[in-house]
């Protein structure tokens, strides 16, 4: 068999791969990886890839603690926050969304399933009112549904005192929050749900479009506060009246 | 490639491929045909398809392909294609006034299709799939408007919303929270009242002394027979519909902490012919002034 290896050049090499794992599995590595590089690494440094598109802005710390509740409860199990560029989910749930709208989720919220309606544009379209009633008891407003309720989340206090690390935590991971920021982070999301404080300039600066009052009428940071203000906001940040996406991409 | 070691296996009389496990030999069967014609073409059609749609990353940007094709664009040619099928009874729908829509038959099925569809997509998570309402939502198939039933205010109600900081023409009133400013045997008092006028069951004694309450610190928008102002949106609070109820807890909860009930403005999600749909829609459905 040796003999006719040697006879057959290069090709039928492969012989000494296969007596050997280790190389085995270093090659297979290899040749795997070509598919990553060729596939992935491209949309990098492709400039149809990486959209600019002005408005989107970090997350205020109100809304990252919203977000984090939303991540925590699994909303993402059945919500999906990617509208397709589909007509029919054109229609239903407004402009198919943009890479660039995610830019600072850390994990991004898409998704491939939806037990209850995407999300990605939800901001606005109901009242505060609405968001608490259907959190309690979605069944109260939307006979229908299926989804469980959360009223659990008016009794529960956020705790702005970490509101500092989390925004941290998200310079870290590349979202472009300014020392101010994060400095302010505590007094920030007690400033979001008060529409009278000092520092309501301040904070609509720094997160410009936040949306700022006392959500669930109640006293307090209430994890209902943050959702809500999270949910309140999703999609609001890219002014489409404006802005028109390139549309070969 | 079998040509220079031709081992032929003596039971099936096939040339072997020349690896010998302790003496067991691999026959070399060529593939099937119809295999291996099947992945010639899916290469062939891969390099095609690959040069007909966009694919090859380069330098900058990725290949265009030359058929040129992007899903954005697919996207936008297709609703410019149903925009285009409905553009003239859609734009005789914008154009159209609401109160002779009647008359013109085939207008008024579009408006009432096209309204429906709207109604389904946007209103109906809070006003019901059916618009029967929930509480704090109002019903939309009855007689009683907090804001007027007829063609215009239903549009400007659509189009402004109520009490949403996004619209400055947003329909606005906002109920005083008598709490901390009447007592508690007050409250109870005018609870009583507003069920005598509402014709439930009542304390006589307490309801007549919350008249006095009423008419000092409710009449002026509820009118003093309790019937209520569209202008102000102050429900009528003589009839047996109610928005949050009518027990003697839901009134006190609402005497004390008060409601602001919201409404998002549609007018800057929704097209002029959409609102008009839309407004059809509602004003058809049986409580239409």
């Amino acid at each position: 068999m040796s003999d006719t290896q040697e006879n057959k050049g290069f090709l039928a090499k492969h012989g000494v791969l296969e007596r050997s794992p280790t190389l085995l599995l270093v090659a297979s590595l290899v040749v795997v990886s070509i598919g990553g590089i060729v596939e992935i690494a491209p949309l990098f440094y492709l400039e149809n890839t990486i959209e600019e598109v002005e408005g989107v802005r970090p997350y205020s710390p109100l809304e990252l603690a919203g977000r984090d509740i939303y991540v925590r409860e699994g909303c993402y199990v059945c919500h999906s926050q990617m509208i397709r560029p589909m007509r029919d989910e054109v229609e239903r749930y407004g402009h198919y969304s943009l890479a660039a709208e995610s830019m600072y989720d850390h994990p991004f919220q898409w998704g491939s399933k939806r037990t209850g309606p995407d999300l990605a544009r939800v901001g606005g379209k109901y009242s505060d009112a609405w968001h608490i009633d259907h959190m309690t008891d979605p069944q109260s407003v939307v006979p229908e549904s299926i989804m469980p309720g959360y009223g659990y989340l008016l009794d529960v206090e956020v705790n702005a005192e970490y509101a500092a690390d989390v925004v941290a935590t998200h310079r870290v991971v590349g979202v472009p929050y300014t020392d101010e920021m994060i400095e302010a982070a505590e007094s920030d999301v007690l400033a979001q749900i008060d529409p009278y404080s000092d520092s309501y300039d301040d904070l609509l600066e720094r997160y410009p479009g936040a949306q700022v009052r006392n959500f669930d009428g109640a006293p307090g940071v209430s994890e209902m506060d943050a959702l809500v203000a999270y949910l309140q906001m999703l999609g609001t940040t890219v002014d489409f009246s404006t802005f028109t996406p390139d549309a070969s991409r | 490639m079998s040509s220079e070691h031709k081992d032929i296996d003596e039971v099936t009389g096939t040339d072997t491929t020349g690896h010998d496990w302790d003496g067991i030999k691999e026959l070399n069967n060529p593939l099937p045909r119809w295999w291996l014609y099947t992945l010639y073409m899916c290469i062939v059609w891969a390099v095609a398809y690959s040069i007909a749609y966009p694919a090859w990353p380069m330098i900058s940007g990725a290949t265009k392909g030359l058929l040129g094709y992007s899903t954005r664009g697919e996207v936008a040619a297709d609703i410019a294609r149903f925009e285009e099928a409905n553009a003239e009874i859609s734009a005789q729908l914008a154009a159209a006034d609401l109160n002779t829509l009647s008359e013109n038959e085939e207008l008024m099925r579009y408006a009432t299709s096209a309204g429906a569809a709207v109604f389904r997509t946007n209103c109906s998570t809070c006003h019901g799939s059916g618009a029967a309402g929930a509480k704090g939502y109002p019903n939309l198939l009855d007689d009683d408007w907090l804001w007027g039933g007829d063609f215009e205010n239903i549009s400007y109600t659509v189009r402004h919303g109520i009490r949403n900081e996004d619209d400055w023409d947003a329909r606005y009133s906002e109920m005083t929270a008598f709490d901390e400013i009447l007592t508690n045997d007050e409250i109870d008092a005018v609870v009583q009242h507003v069920r005598s006028i509402s014709n439930q069951e009542h304390d006589a004694t307490l309801a007549e002394a919350g008249a006095t309450i009423f008419y000092d610190n409710c009449a002026a928008c509820h009118a003093d027979d309790g019937t209520g102002s569209r202008d102000l949106g102050a429900p009528n609070l003589t009839d047996a519909i109610w928005l949050y109820g009518g027990d003697a807890d839901t009134l006190e909860e609402t005497v004390r902490y008060a409601r602001f009930g919201v409404m998002p403005n549609w007018g800057t999600r929704l097209t002029e012919a959409e609102i008009q749909a839309v407004t059809a829609y509602v004003h058809q459905l049986g409580g239409g002034e």
